[in-house]
């Protein structure tokens, strides 16, 4: 097991790399520095804010000095916020955006998991066509149109929630949270329907019929955990999704997480702040990717033999 | 009165295709220390039978339209859930065909030995975990699993085919059932293991005095086993009675019609084979495969130092278990398996050394049959696409020539004519490896593998296409390497016969030779481990 | 083709029994409808339109729908119906134009892996592997910002992120195929590599292709429409679904139709391509057409 983590970490330093590579240069060949816009700036002043940032040393030696300083974890000082280190940036906005994370991905996986298997027990019936109705509703509203709708109604009209923010007011963490995780529970609604369905018609199954056993422990004791399967492998690109919905999340719900931050920053053209940020989100995903394949491999037995090294 | 007494059951599905009656007004009855054999080839219903019993149909489509199943004085048709579930976990236990999928993959086998034991669906029945945990253990042993304590633990995947039917049968009789059906428990396994299994069935059926109904399509296999044998045919009984009977004064047409599919004893016919220089020379082939999906690039040596040679008009047998490599040689001489090392000479030439570009005029020469009729005739083609390619390609007809020479590969193979313009998917299985065998004779090869062509195939449908096989054989002046892991099947059509294991030819003689006198001990288990259909 | 006399039985393909099996699947039905009306309206409508495009009415200003203007109109006076149409063609073409770049990527590179096998397709799918752990969302981003928003890098950045899925699918399609009976046949009969590829694999890929395609269309759309919304996807004066969906939310207290209407419209979208494209799968799956 520990072998299968070290080879992955091990794999996923030519991804950070060509990540760092990637974004440093598209950066630098972007038109125009970051201090364009500033038209006004004397070509001294100029001169001196370009030294300070290196911008005046050639690309390559630039490269270097940024990824020394990014393996030591210095993803250096924020074009924009000046005197503010990106790193600065980073940990204050993280813990709200994976708190938000969290309760959207919460909102999404009971919701998504109840109603896969509800749907999974009587296939084709109306115990499946409604819950399945409303996941393909949920996927084919994306949040920056569930957001403003759910604003609209339960915010204006009704006046049940407070429409921004996140912790100043009782209730304002629900309406963010329900938006970020519709979508995901969705999907995970139709994934566990699959898994599930697909399980319930193996053999294995019958035998746990033919056994004598109630269809309760039928249903979560064997079928659940191959079922799920499918999900837990979603897990892993469903954190990333989420990250990048929590842009407009952040954004429709003003939420002083990392996503808003990231969009200001593009806008504003602050790069170290959208480089440091690309590659943090990068190891991130890498991060969750690596553990929702940990989980796979910890539910599944013949695989966790093998990556013990085990023979057959 | 006997334990389980069927009277008149019909059961249908209901599908948008239309209502299919699988069984029609079958009745039968078998009682404790008894064993029932219900013997049909597929679709006949047997399965079907006997998965009702436990209510383990899917309801629906398939609808119970009338009989009574009388179990120990309850109809097992119109009894209430909560009592169908005591049934099942008390007194009727099953074992399926495929030990493979009928064990779950995520949980030890332990665990689902005790469940029946510890969720047991009468709460003052249930045992404390230790408790099953003995029985399991005690009940492991017994079925024959070495160090069952360790075993416990073990996952599905852990075991062997044979193994995982053992846990399996332990599974069934954990609640020490009355009843035992067996659907096809052997069939999925190789012949050495399914003699073990069928000895560890009835071992146990004597200690406990379990009443036993087994399902199989195989005549010879019920032969040893069963005390009755019920004969099925498209969902309706053909001939009940008891195995002595069935087996030795049947009146039946269909029963005799099975019993004289069993291929049994020596080939019929005379060896073709011409003497002279060989046609196929197969010298010190190796075929090794490197598994890349493993890190460690581990190498599987499916063929290994394998020579033999073929004379022209011969029909050569090669026998092993599943995992002997026999598939992998096949492909090897015909060069769809890239060898190792080692060389194939056909007619002189040096197959092995041509070029892949130099080799396609071969190919026409050589051709391949194989097992699954599903997966070997391509689903978006007609059969006329399907036999007009190689004669096409090979220039062997033109565009005005080839609509009559398609008809006449059908005529040859035993296809109606009108069919030309159908998909694989609307034949029978016999029929689609008619088609296969008429595309592998369109290019008019001197040569043909055939890789286990008839084990597919229903028994009488076997037969049929073994008839076949002989007839082109004979008629085309064809020589032909048969691969099969059935040693009657190979008996009944090969001059010659070699036995691989573990990627080597461990014996090598002309059939009756081999079958009179096998030298290797290895061969002997082989032959030891044939059912027979004769009594006694 | 011989000339079928009149005694041979007409087979029936697996295209037809498909095509039988999505005729029978009203939402499917339902879905293919929605998709043809709206690709003719987006051809049309530079003919169709109620109002012309730019037109200002700053007098009228924002109206709710009424008999004049269907739909109603925005701030600045324009007619919504009209704004929606032309919205409806840019969606639509990024739709259809990225969803083709990811097509011909995803199939090139699946099916060169999963013909050449080995360890080039080892190392192939290594390198999807790797691109599917990039954060691409923000890639797409930065893209555009870097570049300005270019309506041809978007169909570009989208069209590379939504290869990945399709080299896979037709990846394992050709991988299996590889290894059926019927392919090894065609080898065995000494048929060439291309004849092989083009008789037997191609058209059996096909089903799972066209499935894939029909599934991916919505959520190219969804992406444009999400980086729209955020301001970085098509620039004004053109017009897509998501800007508009962006405008609305800005005036949605005031408003609520020009949130509403173009909100309805885009999930009508992408819930008519995902009923399709579910239609299709459960018609043109192998496991399926079995019974």
């Amino acid at each position: 097991m520990l072998r299968f983590i070290f080879s992955r970490l091990l794999q996923a330093i030519p991804v950070l790399l060509v990540v760092i590579s990637v974004t440093f240069l598209l950066i630098h060949s972007a038109p125009g520095g970051p201090f364009s816009d500033e038209k006004a700036v004397p070509p001294e002043v100029a001169r001196a804010l370009e030294a300070q940032y290196n911008l005046d040393q050639p690309l390559w030696q630039q490269y270097t000095s940024y990824l020394t300083d990014v393996l030591q974890g210095d993803f250096g000082p924020s074009f924009k916020y000046s005197g503010r280190t990106v790193n600065e940036l980073i940990a204050a906005g993280l813990p709200v955006t994976a708190e938000l994370a969290l309760y959207a991905m919460l909102v999404a996986l009971i919701i998504g998991i109840s109603a896969g298997i509800f749907a999974a027990i009587r296939p084709n019936t109306m115990q499946d066509y409604i819950p399945m109705s409303a996941a393909m509703l949920g996927i084919c509203m994306p949040s920056f149109l569930l957001g403003p709708i759910l604003i609209l109604v339960f915010g204006i009209q009704l006046e049940w929630l407070p429409i921004s923010g996140w912790g100043d007011i009782p209730g304002d963490k629900i309406l963010p949270a329900i938006t970020l995780g519709t979508g995901y529970a969705a999907y995970i609604a139709r994934l566990s329907r699959g898994g599930m369905l697909e399980v319930l018609s193996q053999d294995y199954i019958r035998t746990a019929r033919a056994k004598g056993l109630s269809e309760r422990l039928i249903i979560f004791k064997h079928a659940l955990r191959g079922g799920l399967i499918p999900v837990i492998a979603f897990l892993g690109p469903a954190f990333a999704g989420l990250l990048g919905g929590s842009f407009v999340v952040e954004t429709i719900f003003q939420i002083p997480g990392l996503g808003r931050f990231y969009v200001t920053s593009a806008f504003n053209r602050d790069y170290t702040m959208i480089l440091g940020m690309t590659i943090f989100f990068a190891g991130l995903i890498i991060v969750f990717n690596l553990l929702s394949d940990l989980i796979a491999l910890w539910l599944n037995p013949k695989l966790r033999h093998q990556a013990r090294g085990g023979q057959q | 009165m006997a334990l389980l007494d069927v009277k008149n059951l019909s059961i249908s599905f209901y599908t948008r295709h239309g209502v299919t009656k699988a069984v029609d007004k079958v009745s039968f009855s078998v009682d404790s220390g008894e064993t029932l054999a219900i013997v049909g080839e597929s679709g006949s219903g047997k399965s079907v039978t006997c998965y009702s019993l436990l209510d383990l149909l899917p309801r629906p489509p398939a609808v119970i339209e009338r009989g009574s199943a009388n179990f120990d004085g309850v109809d097992l048709y119109h009894c209430s859930n909560q009592q169908m579930q005591q049934f099942r976990g008390n007194d009727i236990a099953m074992i399926f065909q495929d030990p493979m999928t009928s064990l779950n993959p995520f949980l030890t086998i332990g665990e689902q030995l005790i469940e029946p034991l510890i969720y047991h669906s009468d709460k003052s029945q249930r045992l404390t975990r230790s408790k099953a945990k003995q029985e399991a253990i005690a009940l492991l042993d017994e079925v024959g699993i070495i160090d069952p304590v360790a075993r416990f633990n073990s996952y599905p995947h852990e075991f062997s085919g044979g193994m995982r039917q053992r846990v399996m049968i332990a599974m069934a009789l954990i609640t020490k059932p009355r009843l035992l059906i067996c659907d096809e428990p052997t069939t999925a396994l190789d012949v050495t293991i399914q003699a073990q299994i069928l000895k560890l069935i009835k071992q146990l059926q004597k200690n406990r005095d379990v009443a036993v109904i087994f399902i199989s399509h195989d005549l010879a296999v019920v032969a040893g086993i069963a005390d009755k044998v019920l004969v099925m045919c498209d969902g309706k009984t053909e001939e009940q009675n008891t195995t002595q009977e069935v087996f030795q004064n049947s009146t039946n047409s269909y029963t005799k019609a099975l019993l004289s599919a069993i291929p049994n004893g020596p080939k019929t016919s005379k060896s073709l084979a011409k003497k002279g220089s060989p046609l196929l020379e197969v010298e010190q082939v190796k075929t090794y495969f490197t598994d890349f999906s493993n890190t460690s690039d581990k190498v599987v040596k499916a063929v290994d130092n394998v020579s033999l040679s073929l004379q022209k008009g011969e029909i050569f047998g090669l026998v092993g278990e599943s995992g002997s490599g026999k598939s992998t040689l096949g492909r090897s001489i015909l060069q769809l398996a890239p060898l190792t090392s080692g060389t194939v000479r056909f007619s002189g030439t040096e197959l092995s050394a041509l070029h892949p570009n130099e080799l396609m005029p071969w190919r026409r020469k050589l051709q391949m049959i194989f097992q699954d009729p599903y997966a070997s005739l391509n689903p978006r083609m007609t059969v006329y696409q399907t036999l007009a390619e190689p004669l096409l390609y090979h220039d062997l007809a033109n565009k005005k020539t080839v609509a009559k020479q398609v008809e006449q590969l059908m005529d040859d193979v035993g296809l109606a004519r009108s069919s030309v313009l159908k998909y694989p998917h609307e034949f029978s299985g016999g029929q689609r490896q008619r088609i296969a065998i008429g595309r592998a004779i369109a290019t008019e090869p001197e040569f043909i593998v055939a890789d286990e062509p008839v084990s597919a195939l229903d028994v009488t449908i076997q037969a049929q296409i073994l008839d076949l096989i002989l007839d082109l054989v004979k008629q085309r002046d064809l020589t032909m390497l048969f691969i099969s892991h059935d040693l009657s099947v190979v008996r009944s059509i090969c001059d010659r016969v070699a036995v691989m294991h573990h990627g080597r030819l461990v014996e090598e003689a002309a059939t009756e030779t081999l079958w009179a006198n096998p030298k290797m001990d290895y061969t002997r288990n082989l032959l030891s481990a044939i059912p027979t259909s004769n009594l006694g | 083709m011989i000339n079928p006399s009149p005694q041979i039985e007409q087979g029936s393909s697996l295209w037809l029994d498909a095509w039988i099996k999505l005729r029978k699947n009203k939402l499917a039905l339902f879905g293919f409808a929605i998709l043809l009306f709206l690709i003719v309206v987006s051809l049309l409508t530079p003919w169709i339109a109620p109002y012309s495009y730019e037109e200002q009415n700053l007098m009228l200003g924002a109206t709710a729908p009424s008999a004049n203007h269907w739909l109603g109109t925005d701030i600045f006076g324009r007619d919504m119906l009209t704004r929606i149409m032309y919205g409806g063609r840019v969606s639509l073409m990024v739709g259809f134009v990225a969803t083709a770049v990811a097509l011909v990527i995803g199939i090139l590179w699946g099916s060169i892996a999963g013909f050449v096998g080995g360890r080039v397709d080892a190392v192939m799918m290594r390198i999807v592997d790797i691109m599917y752990a990039l954060p691409f969302m923000i890639f797409i981003v930065l893209l555009m910002v870097v570049f300005g928003r270019n309506i041809l890098l978007l169909f570009v950045a989208i069209g590379a992120v939504e290869w990945l899925t399709m080299a896979r699918i037709v990846r394992g399609q050709v991988m299996s195929l590889r290894k059926q009976e019927f392919v090894e046949a065609a080898y065995s009969m000494g048929l060439s590599r291309w004849a092989i590829i083009r008789r037997h694999i191609i058209p059996n890929t096909l089903g799972p292709v066209i499935v894939y395609t029909t599934l991916t269309i919505p959520s190219v759309m969804l992406l444009e429409a999400f980086l729209s919304f955020l301001g970085l996807g098509i620039q004004p004066p053109q017009s897509s679904w998501g800007l508009l969906i962006n405008y609305g939310v800005e005036t949605m207290e005031e408003y609520p139709w020009l949130l509403i209407f173009p909100g309805i419209t885009l999930s009508l979208t992408l819930f008519a391509l995902n009923f399709l494209g579910d239609g299709l799968r459960d018609a043109l799956d192998p496991r399926a057409s079995k019974d």
